[in-house]
Order: structure tokens, then C-alpha cells, then sequence
């Protein structure tokens, strides 16, 4: 079974967790990267979820929504929301990450609406959750979206989460990394290239001298993904 | 002193059209999605409703025409996508226009903290470059005037009603939740009135023998309801998991309009009450069961 843009995406992401770093985990895939990272290279990790959970071992099961039953069994601390985002707001989190519907090469995220009037949206997203504070204050912010020109637009109608502190952009295609506070392509997916990742970015694209193919997960990353996952929920999305 | 009532009580008399209701505001678990139907059951109107992310309860309230504005950090499906009814009256007004104020789950818990402290704001360096202060209208930035620094002023939330769901509460609405709490805590705090759904009734004493675990004192709450599987599909803690597949439905269903009525007419204004709403769902409700894992014993 090749490995899918879902699969490559966690297993980047989870990459970008370091052993013993304090992890903001948002919605979606990236409650499956922290699995990934906790059962690999970063045990000591500890994962903090909005809703007032905090755990240093990963979820035995799949999880839907950071709320589901198994999240919460087995968790150090069920708190408050406001308990996590006090802890987020002194400086306590190392990281952070996300997933976003647009982006600018500035690492702006828009989340809330598209078009130009907020009160008549021409596309009304979900909103922010707790992204935006994410955002706002995790020391480095990890996002993953698919990559699409519609999404990775030259300037985006609204900020809902600003792109100061963003460290990586990890899409379906390749990696990007911000320099001097713009996009860069570190690397293009299997499969991928320079040309197809430019055709598909709505901004001129900026490529690192040393750009390359993306590492692919190892078998041992693909096991404990394809584990966990074993429906493909998550990461054959579309596939 | 007892203040157990049936649901179509407690919702009749104590949420008045226009009445301002934050639920859902434990985030993901423990939605009172019992209270949301019998909502939409009484019709309710210009409903402003108050709650982070909501996971589709605010969406049925929406399509139902019961909701004329939202301060909400998120409105969507979490497992399955966005929120089509929320996308409709916005997009489109149908079935009638809404006012959204935008926030982030920290400014939705520090607005409610606000309420429950009796503060008149709370200073935050969250969304400092975001363009929801802007968009949410009643934020104000200042000058911390002691580093200088730029700061954002957020005002109280305050709830007409907060409807909170939890495992077990005595008659008094001495409420014990566990899990995780997100803001449901300081919304009973900072609301006018509270209406508790309890998945069992118990006696005082059992509340007493583990105060720690009590969210919410009997003293805020106007009206306790023994509704078990009051949160289906969003799960409870040691009591029942959630129904992934059924989000998964309502998103394919209510893709049209038409197709949401239909959904609704099935599942909610089709059914007299939340026990009926349990049995239609038959085998499936009993599947999701959970005993959970008892916790260590703690001497008081």
C-alpha cells in the first residue's frame, strides 16, 4: 500500500515534536501526530487539549474528537479550559498544532469566513476554537492543511490566527518552512515536485537552496499509523 | 428542597424567547443535546446562544429558526466538517439572517470567567493580531499600565440561562461532572439561572461524600431533570461514548435544506420527548454504553 498525503502529513508532523515538549494538540489530524510522536521518538512528550485534558500517554484508541471517552480515561489532569489556555498564556507551551482552510505565505490562517464582509460571507468556516490562541501564543505553531491555490492564497480575507509564530506548513505536498517571517519549500512529498507544489501555491514560490524529497515514514511509523487508524479515517481521507 | 422537573417543564419556563443560553460548554463531551431538541421542539425564537464549539447543537438550533445571534469561538461538525445550516443563514439568510460575535475558546472562557467573577473585564495577550477583536465588536484594546505593554480588554458574558449536563446531581442541583469541564464551570458561575440535566438522580449525600467533584453549587440552579443519554451523540464520561457515525449521518442529511427538515422531523419534532429519541435509536444506544474504570477511593 503506498503511502497516502494523510499518512505523510502526521508522520511530518509528528516529526516536529520534540522528546519532553509540552504540545498544544488541536482538532483533527494533529490528535493523531501527537500518537504517532508519544509511541516514536518522543515518549516524554505531554499533550494538552483545550477542553481541560492533559496526558502523557497517548490514547489507546482512535479518536474522533479530543472529548471522546478514551482521551479523557487515563488522563493526569481533567481541568478547565481557561486552566490550559492560562498555561498557554504564561509562556508554558513549547508547541503548538493546528489545521487551517487558507493561508497566506506570511503564515496567516483563515478560518473563520470567506469574502470580504464578515457579516456576509461568501463562505462561512467553522471559526477559530482555540487555533487563534494557539497562534497567539505557543512558543512555534505547526499546521497542517491540504494544498490547494485556493488555499494557499497570496493574502487572505480574514485573520483568524496570526502567522508570527509559525515554524512549519505541512500540506499534501511538500514542507514549508518560514524565513524571515515568509514561506520557504524545505521539501516536496513523494510523488510531488518544486513544479507541481509551485502550480498549486497562490503565491510566487519561494524554494530553499537545499529543497528535497520529504523523508517517507519509516515502516515502523506506517505500522503504529495504519494501527491506529486502521479504516484510514484520518489519514485516507479522500484517497 | 426539590427542584426536579420534566424537561419540557424546566425548558417552558425557564428559557423565554430572546432568552441569552451558552450550552455546550464542556466543548466536545457532554452536550445537552436533549435541552437543544426540546428547544427546537417549543419553537423557541431569537434565542442568543452562548457556547465554544458546540459540535452540531448550535447548527439544529440555527436551521430550526430558533437563534438570532451566536458568540461562539467554532460552529461545525468536528468529525465530519463544516456546518451546513450555519452556512446557509449566513451565506444565504435561510432561514433567517444571524449576528455571529466572534471569539476564541480563551476569550469565550474568559468572557464567562468575567461573568462568574463579577469583573468588569479581564486583560489578555491572546489575539493581539487577529482580526477577531474587530470582527467580535465588544473587545477593547489597552495599554497594561503597568509594563506598557498592549493588551486586550475582554467584557463579561453573562447567560440568561446556562444548561449544563452532567452524571449524577441532587434535587437541589448540587451537579457532580467529571471529565474534562472546558467552560461549563464558569458558565453556571456567571449565569442568571442554571438548568441541570442529570444522567441519575441521587441522594445529597452522595454529592457530599465528594464535594471536589461538584461543578456547579445548588444555589445557581432553578431546575434539575433526570434525562438519561441526555447528551447523545456527544458522549459522557464513564457513562456512554460518542456516536461518531450519527454526526457523520446529520452532515450527508443536512446538506440541503430540505434535507435538514427532514432530519429534524425525523429526530426531533417527529419524537415527543428524549426517552422516545432513545428508544428510536434501539440497539445502537445500548451499544455505546460504558462502565468506565472506577477512580481511586478518596477518605473525606
Amino acid at each position: 500500500m503506498d503511502v497516502s498525503p494523510g499518512e505523510l502529513m502526521v508522520a511530518q508532523a509528528a516529526r516536529e515534536i520534540a522528546d519532553r515538549d509540552v504540545v498544544f494538540v488541536g482538532m483533527r489530524l494533529p490528535l493523531i501526530a501527537f500518537v504517532v510522536a508519544k509511541r516514536t521518538h518522543a515518549p516524554n512528550a505531554i499533550g494538552l487539549f483545550e477542553l481541560g485534558v492533559v496526558r502523557d500517554a497517548p490514547a489507546p484508541e482512535l479518536l474522533y474528537t479530543m472529548g471522546d471517552t478514551p482521551n479523557v480515561r487515563g488522563a493526569v489532569w481533567c481541568a478547565r479550559t481557561v486552566d490550559l489556555m492560562g498555561l498557554l498564556q504564561q509562556g508554558a507551551v513549547d508547541a503548538g498544532f493546528i489545521g487551517g482552510a487558507e493561508m497566506d505565505r506570511h503564515g496567516n490562517l483563515n478560518t473563520t469566513a470567506i469574502g470580504a464582509d464578515r457579516a456576509h460571507p461568501t463562505v462561512q468556516l467553522p471559526g477559530s476554537g482555540g487555533g487563534a490562541d494557539i497562534a497567539s501564543l505557543a512558543k512555534r505553531l505547526i499546521v497542517i492543511m491540504p494544498h490547494d491555490k485556493r488555499r494557499l492564497r497570496d493574502k487572505v480575507d480574514f485573520i483568524t490566527s496570526p502567522g508570527d509564530h509559525v515554524s512549519v506548513l505541512i500540506t499534501t505536498l511538500g514542507v514549508f518552512r518560514f524565513v524571515d517571517g515568509e514561506a520557504v519549500l524545505a521539501s516536496y512529498h513523494p510523488r510531488s515536485s518544486v513544479q507541481v507544489c509551485a502550480e498549486h501555491t497562490g503565491w510566487p514560490l519561494r524554494v530553499a537552496p537545499n529543497v528535497s524529497e520529504t523523508a517517507s515514514p519509516s515502516s515502523e511509523v506506517r505500522r503504529i499509523i495504519r494501527g491506529y487508524d486502521p479504516d484510514g479515517f484520518w489519514t485516507r481521507r479522500g484517497d | 428542597m426539590t427542584k426536579l422537573v420534566s424537561l419540557k417543564e424546566a425548558i417552558a419556563r425557564h428559557v423565554p424567547d430572546g432568552s441569552a443560553v451558552a450550552l455546550g460548554c464542556a466543548l466536545e463531551p457532554a452536550i445537552p443535546f436533549a435541552a437543544a431538541h426540546e428547544l427546537i421542539r417549543q419553537r423557541k425564537r431569537d434565542l442568543r446562544l452562548i457556547g465554544p464549539i458546540s459540535d452540531i447543537a448550535f447548527d439544529m438550533l440555527i436551521g430550526s429558526g430558533c437563534v438570532a445571534e451566536v458568540h461562539a469561538a467554532w460552529v461545525g461538525n468536528v468529525s465530519a466538517g463544516l456546518a451546513h445550516c450555519y452556512r446557509r443563514a449566513m451565506e444565504q439568510g435561510i432561514p433567517r439572517r444571524i449576528i455571529v460575535r466572534d471569539h476564541s475558546n480563551f476569550t469565550m472562557a474568559l468572557s464567562l470567567l468575567a461573568g462568574a467573577l463579577g469583573a468588569p473585564y479581564i486583560a489578555t495577550r491572546t489575539l493581539l493580531r487577529s482580526d477577531i477583536p474587530r470582527a467580535n465588536g465588544t473587545f477593547k484594546e489597552a495599554t497594561s499600565p503597568w509594563d506598557g505593554s498592549k493588551v486586550l480588554l475582554i467584557p463579561p458574558l453573562v447567560p440568561d440561562v446556562t444548561i449544563i449536563a452532567c452524571q449524577r446531581a441532587d434535587a437541589d442541583g448540587n451537579a457532580h461532572q467529571w471529565g474534562p469541564w472546558g467552560v461549563s464551570q464558569e458558565a453556571a458561575l456567571a449565569a442568571k439561572t442554571v438548568i441541570v440535566l442529570a444522567d441519575e438522580v441521587v441522594d445529597r449525600a452522595v454529592i457530599a461524600s465528594d464535594p471536589n467533584r461538584t461543578i456547579c453549587p445548588g444555589i445557581k440552579v432553578a431546575a434539575v431533570v433526570h434525562v438519561p443519554g441526555a447528551c447523545h451523540p456527544s458522549p459522557l464520561q464513564g457513562r456512554y461514548a460518542r456516536d461518531h457515525e450519527f454526526f457523520h449521518e446529520y452532515h450527508r442529511a443536512t446538506r440541503e435544506a430540505a434535507g435538514f427538515e427532514r432530519w429534524i422531523a425525523e429526530w426531533v419534532t417527529g419524537v415527543p420527548d428524549h426517552a422516545a429519541y432513545l428508544a428510536k435509536l434501539g440497539p445502537r444506544w445500548t451499544a455505546l454504553r460504558e462502565t468506565g474504570e472506577p477512580a481511586a477511593e478518596a477518605r473525606f
